[in-house]
């Protein structure tokens, strides 16, 4: 069995899921903090928006940002000598696109349930909103944001459509887990696919399993706010 | 010491209009739920914006429509009791206290432990506001509020989440902690009790709107508008037709009453709260003023008390409004010889004549 896939994946799925952890974070703070209603609906529309489309899709627009013969790419390619579309990069930035959406909601969740008198309670005793944010509100919806990250881990590890639309299926560079498998298929080789699905599987599990986890942690979490659950 | 506050802020189906002015003496706000109250507080924190107005504390502008001034509520020096505490779930109760705090290390430590110690906290420093019974948590919010040296002290509804006895408690323990403090206490409730036993003076709002401002106690004796009678607990309430300068008809009742002060003409209400009517013997002449025969509908027994619901026996008209409440103590209820018709007299001094 090639292990290259495997190492691709990983390598994709663990920069993709830093990136948007961190991206998924900032925005759905700054979505949450918005004071207008209809701007809010707006972004978070187009935000969402790469959840519901199908991935070929995604694939498509980012082409059409990225691609060589479009003014970012063309500049990208002219001035810096970088070019995107099918190279490694592009995986890492279909995984991002596409499980984006599934961190942003999650954070966002979490911190609208966030109890809203702890934040002016905050404000009144002088808290900065970056402290508020930081030692308020992050700490008591951490275990929403945690799960939202394993689950956009897995959907960057089983990106399949975007990535072939702007990565392409290149083997050693550009060929994923979910890549490989196909190719396999398509080939005629089903028993080469076998230990490709068994690697996805396995890690898929892991992944709900510790998503469990951490919803369990929460759980024991909200143990603290209950007061009658302690009693 | 002082606040004065003329705000007014539009909801769907409710405004708020809201004015008053205060100085050194505590003041309550008193309304039913619903009407504002609380929004009025945070507006003067400035965790809400008002649409319009104008807020000053201690001669310095919070808030101010016109001129476009609008203070953070980080920088305005206001402490604010939240109903259910507000403590923060993820820290301890010192965390909870310094949370505020921007002092060095060691001052900071100093800080929090001479208010573990002034709110009589020591062993629960370490303890997350889920471990902690009501009483403790109100008393770790209260140091949390004077870590931060407010102006001004807002408390909104600070015993509505708590059961009677443990209410009382706390009541009691609140006011001796409040001697601590020198600044303003403004408190909001739609409970009567706690209004008298904590303000010197009130404000009444209804609908949204502050309707009556003024001495607690007085207005509890002459409530003068029909919203601040409600409040206050008049259980009996009528509408009126004032028929001369000292005698006015209640017309629920279809009762004649006299009354001692100089009737205004622009009345609509009088009301009689249940524990003043005085029963007396039907053999007493009847010829008195302000003597009612009544039959008695129902008898609800309380724990102290006989709550009686009556009727004017004599009444020609009949419509919903005509049960008259009336409390009782209870030897004196047991003591009274006739089961029949009551006679009640109501003095003249406990007619609530109401806008």
């Amino acid at each position: 069995m090639d292990w290259s896939p495997m190492l691709i994946s990983l390598k994709t799925a663990s920069l993709s899921i830093i990136i948007t952890f961190f991206v998924g974070i900032f925005a759905s703070r700054w979505v949450v903090g918005m004071k207008s209603d209809k701007l809010r609906i707006i972004i978070d529309g187009v935000l969402t928006m790469p959840l519901v489309l199908p991935p070929t899709v995604v694939g498509f627009f980012i082409l059409l940002i990225l691609g060589v013969k479009r003014p970012i790419g063309k500049f990208l390619l002219e001035f810096l000598s970088v070019k995107i579309v099918f190279s490694w990069t592009a995986t890492v930035i279909a995984a991002v696109v596409v499980s984006f959406p599934l961190m942003y909601r999650s954070a966002r969740g979490a911190f609208e349930q966030v109890d809203k008198t702890l934040i002016m309670a905050a404000r009144t005793l002088g808290m900065s909103e970056r402290s508020i944010f930081w030692r308020i509100m992050m700490p008591i919806a951490l275990p929403g944001v945690a799960s939202g990250g394993v689950l956009s881990f897995a959907r960057g590890l089983g990106e399949f459509g975007a990535t072939a639309m702007i990565a392409g299926n290149i083997a050693n560079k550009t060929r994923t887990l979910p890549l490989a498998i196909y190719s396999e298929v398509a080939a005629g080789n089903m028993e080469g696919a076998y230990g490709y699905v068994a690697v996805v599987l396995i890690v898929s599990f892991v992944v709900l399993s510790l998503m469990n986890y951490f919803t369990l942690k929460g759980r024991k979490y909200t143990k603290y706010t209950n007061k009658d659950e302690v009693k | 010491m002082s606040l004065s506050v003329s705000i007014k802020k539009r909801f769907k189906g409710f405004n708020l209009d809201v004015n008053f002015e205060t100085s050194g003496e505590y003041l309550g706000i008193l309304g039913a739920s619903g009407s504002g109250k609380s929004m009025t507080l945070k507006c003067i924190a400035g965790v809400e914006t008002p649409d319009e107005g104008r807020i000053v504390l201690n001669g310095r502008v919070l808030f101010d429509s016109d001129k476009k001034i609008n203070v953070r509520p980080q920088v305005r020096n206001v402490g604010y009791l939240f109903q259910n505490y507000a403590l923060f779930p993820n820290m301890t109760a010192e965390e909870n206290i310094g949370a505020g705090l921007k002092l060095p290390k060691k001052e900071k430590k100093i800080k929090i432990n001479e208010l573990i110690k002034s709110f009589q906290l020591e062993g629960l420093e370490y303890k997350y506001p889920s471990q902690l019974s009501g009483g403790q948590q109100q008393r770790v919010a209260l140091a949390r509020i004077f870590a931060y040296d407010p102006e001004i002290l807002l408390l909104d509804e600070p015993f509505s989440a708590l059961d009677s006895y443990l209410k009382e408690q706390l009541q009691t323990e609140v006011l001796e902690m409040l001697q601590l403090y020198k600044g303003e206490v403004l408190m909001v409730t739609h409970s009567r009790d706690e209004v008298y036993k904590f303000c010197k003076n009130i404000v009444i709002t209804d609908k949204g709107s502050s309707v009556l401002l003024g001495d607690t106690k007085e207005i509890f004796k002459k409530p003068k508008l029909l919203s601040a009678a409600r409040l206050a607990g008049c259980e009996n309430i009528s509408k009126c037709e004032v028929l001369s300068s000292h005698s006015v008809k209640a017309v629920d009742w279809d009762i004649l009453l006299e009354t001692k002060e100089t009737l205004p003409q622009n009345i609509n209400y009088v009301g009689i709260c249940a524990h003043t009517f005085k029963i007396v013997d039907n053999d007493d002449n009847k010829e008195e003023q302000n003597i009612v025969v009544c039959k008695i509908n129902k008898i609800v027994e309380g724990v102290f008390e006989y709550t009686i619901l009556v009727e004017n026996e004599n009444s020609e008209q009949k419509n919903n409004n005509s049960t008259i409440w009336l409390k009782v103590r209870k030897e004196e209820w047991d003591n009274k010889k006739s089961k029949g018709n009551l006679y009640l007299r109501i003095p003249e001094d406990a007619i609530l004549i109401l806008k």
